[in-house]
């Protein structure tokens, strides 16, 4: 084991082959949970609700046929790419794959958000540990702990967004005329050169990102201010300081590179905790991410969309640990790969 | 009973004041950390105060009724207002809009209804002080089972952990499963258990409950694995001291402190997580006042641009409740953790000192 580009391969391949267990235990899991807690959604889908119409999407859904069946059909149907239809029988998978990147680019803009904004005010928080600043610091991240991820959100969305003028609900004002390739509002209207629903589109991002953002500041935060805590009293930033640099350079070069390190690896972390944010974020404002995909499903009983939803976030969560995990890596030498 | 002066009673007497001098002798540096903890940062003292204030409130609302019917007589409460009570009809007010007027039972806050009245013309104090109980007996069970569970797969993971042995096997397995369960946003598959299982208290309470312990499972057992190495636990090995004993005498009691921090910040967090999945509509059913529930029905009734007050009172009792365990959790986890102290001791006396002393001297 050691620091060559052959270990790094290795220790990914290694990360990858774990991720085929965990999918097989999360799937297994929430297969089993929807179906049998509730082992006939027939009868809340139909909206005719004649005995007749139920007993057609049961045998049509397969909900006739015995659990274990059931499960191994789905099963082989997944490893096929066939991840099953939802009530009104349209394919899973692609409208997954629709959704997914809207998402991704709220919760990119989020973690920005939460890069610029967080890791300033831990230097700041730990630089003057103990006094007023770390305590107002302190109150402000873990107030947006403390705050439920609706509250923020509808009060951003009901009282902060029309008082400031920005829109809240939806990625764009219109339907947008242009195609949408990547399926990302900002990088769809810039590709098709349309700037005026580009600004739409940013001015869109801006009320869910930092609702999202805020929500999970508390952890970046947190974290530069314990590291920075531990950096400070160390020997190089007290030569730094005695040379006579600026307070600015010896926190924010010195010091804040040797902090970052764990920084970077909580924020891999957060990721979790941000694609749940997004389930009821994207609800309130009308997002048309997974989240609400997410919300939808669940809320109608739609299992091959939620198993869908909680395979694309468990990877999702998977990924991020191990890009954190190889960041970290690369950024501190003593790091070895295994 | 015993005669007073025979052996009997002197023994037990002694007995007792052994056990007083144990506690004392336990609780004397236990105060003297407290303190020690709340001079360093007042905003931790902040937190505890509230969280002193949110219990005994609790306490209050159901022991006073319990009580005073237990006495005999009226059941008192310390609620003004029976929190399903509506009056019909319910006093009113009137809104002016373009079309026409048009009136409503929310009334702003006032001396009478303090957070002032919903659409149905219930008191929103008496609502939000009658659901604080159930949130945080919520709040405490949940996290204090998902401890306990957690905690007893994590220490049996950290402590039996070498590779080739059932110990091993099993640990390899427990680690495995909380793998999988980590994997999970945790939110999403508590929805998706939650929405499975109906709405009701139970269900929500459980499919949390599913989604909290793992988190435990890793924080004990890297705890474990960092204590069973240390000399006195290997001490009480060659002593011949009994595994079982070992983990629970030597190496559970010298990992609590950090399980504890922890613990405290999870409260508030999975108060906020439990009232989420009320606000989606699949927790508490709405005949119970609940935070979690308040917002969604008040919000869902379009009730935040007529009267804020009703959203804001239900969200805001939230808010304050976890902000509170919060800064408690944090204030302790700064001082309890040995290498985050150092510094922050360090950090806030001689960095300036150093920093003016060097100016003069470059210049």
């Amino acid at each position: 084991m050691g620091r060559n580009k052959s270990d790094l391969i290795i220790f990914v391949g290694k990360r990858l082959l774990q991720l085929v267990p965990v999918l097989f235990g999360v799937i297994t899991i929430t297969f089993f949970f929807t179906h049998v807690a509730v082992p006939d959604p027939c009868a809340s889908w139909t909206k005719a609700r004649t005995p007749a119409a139920v007993q057609q999407c049961r045998i049509t859904f397969g909900f006739d046929k015995p659990l274990l069946i059931q499960y191994w059909t789905y099963l082989g149907n997944l490893v096929g790419g066939n991840w099953g239809e939802n009530s009104v029988r349209e394919q899973v998978l692609p409208a997954i794959l629709r959704a997914f990147p809207e998402t991704l680019e709220l919760v990119t803009t989020s973690i920005v958000l939460m890069i610029i904004v967080g890791i300033p005010l831990g230097v700041v928080a730990a630089n003057g540990a103990g006094r007023w600043r770390d305590h107002l610091v302190r109150t402000f991240y873990l107030s947006g702990w403390a705050t439920p991820t609706y509250l923020g959100a509808v009060v951003l969305a009901v009282v902060v967004g029309p008082a400031l003028g920005l829109p809240y609900q939806g990625a764009f004002t219109s339907q947008p005329t242009f195609p949408e390739r990547l399926h990302m509002s900002v990088l769809d209207a810039l590709l098709a050169w349309n700037l005026a629903a580009t600004g739409d589109a940013i001015l869109h991002l801006i009320l869910p990102a930092s609702a999202l953002a805020f929500l999970n500041l508390g952890i970046a935060t947190r974290m530069t201010r314990g590291s920075m805590l531990e950096v400070l009293p160390l020997d190089f930033v007290k030569t730094a300081r005695m040379k006579g640099l600026s307070d600015f350079w010896v926190l924010y070069k010195h010091a804040l590179r040797n902090s970052l390190i764990s920084t970077t690896t909580v924020l891999g972390i957060t990721a979790g905790g941000l694609l749940s944010g997004t389930v009821v974020i994207e609800n309130i404002f009308r997002w048309p991410g997974i989240g609400a995909y997410a919300f939808n499903a669940i809320t109608n009983y739609e299992f091959a969309g939620t198993i869908g939803v909680v395979i694309i976030f468990a990877i999702g969560v998977v990924l991020a640990n191990l890009i954190a995990d190889v960041l970290y890596g690369l950024l501190d030498p003593r790091v070895e790969w295994r | 009973m015993e005669a007073p002066g025979s052996p009997a009673a002197f023994a037990s007497l002694t007995g007792a004041l052994r056990i007083v001098r144990t506690w004392t002798r336990r609780l004397v540096p236990a105060t003297r950390g407290f303190i020690r903890v709340m001079r360093a940062n007042p905003l931790t003292l902040v937190g505890f105060l509230m969280v002193v204030v949110v219990v005994v409130v609790a306490v209050l609302v159901v022991a006073v009724p319990a009580i005073s019917g237990a006495i005999g007589g009226q059941r008192a409460s310390i609620l003004p207002y029976d929190p399903n009570y509506y009056p019909s009809p319910c006093p009113s007010r009137t809104i002016q809009t373009s079309n026409g007027s048009y009136e409503t039972c929310t009334l702003p806050p006032s001396l009478q209804h303090l957070f002032g009245t919903d659409n149905l013309g219930r008191d929103i104090f008496s609502r939000v002080l009658a659901a604080l109980p159930l949130d945080l007996a919520i709040g405490f069970s949940i996290t204090g089972f998902a401890a306990l569970l957690g905690g007893v797969l994590g220490l049996v993971a950290g402590y039996w952990d070498r590779p080739r042995t059932i110990g091993g096997v099993i640990s390899a397995l427990i680690l495995r499963l909380a793998d999988v369960f980590l994997a999970f946003p945790s939110l999403v598959l508590a929805l998706a258990i939650a929405a499975s299982l109906g709405r009701g208290t139970i269900p929500s309470v459980l499919a949390i409950l599913l989604t909290w312990w793992p988190y435990y499972v890793r924080l004990v057992r890297g705890e474990v694995l960092v204590v069973k190495h240390l000399p006195y636990v290997v001490a009480a090995k060659a002593a011949g001291v009994s595994e079982v004993r070992i983990l629970f005498r030597h190496v559970l009691r010298n990992i609590l402190e950090p399980i504890i921090v922890y613990y405290t910040l999870d409260v508030g967090t999975v108060l906020v997580t439990f009232s989420t999945i009320s606000f989606i509509g699949i927790g508490v059913p709405l005949n119970v006042p609940e935070w979690g529930n308040m917002v969604e029905y008040y919000y869902n009734q379009n009730l935040m641009g007529l009267a804020p007050w009703t959203v804001l009172a239900a969200g805001g009792a939230i808010f304050i409740t976890a902000l509170a365990f919060s800064l408690l959790g944090d204030g302790l986890r700064d001082v309890l953790d040995p290498r985050s102290r150092r510094a922050l001791v360090q950090a806030a006396v001689p960095t300036k000192v150093t920093a003016g002393a060097a100016a003069p001297a470059e210049a």
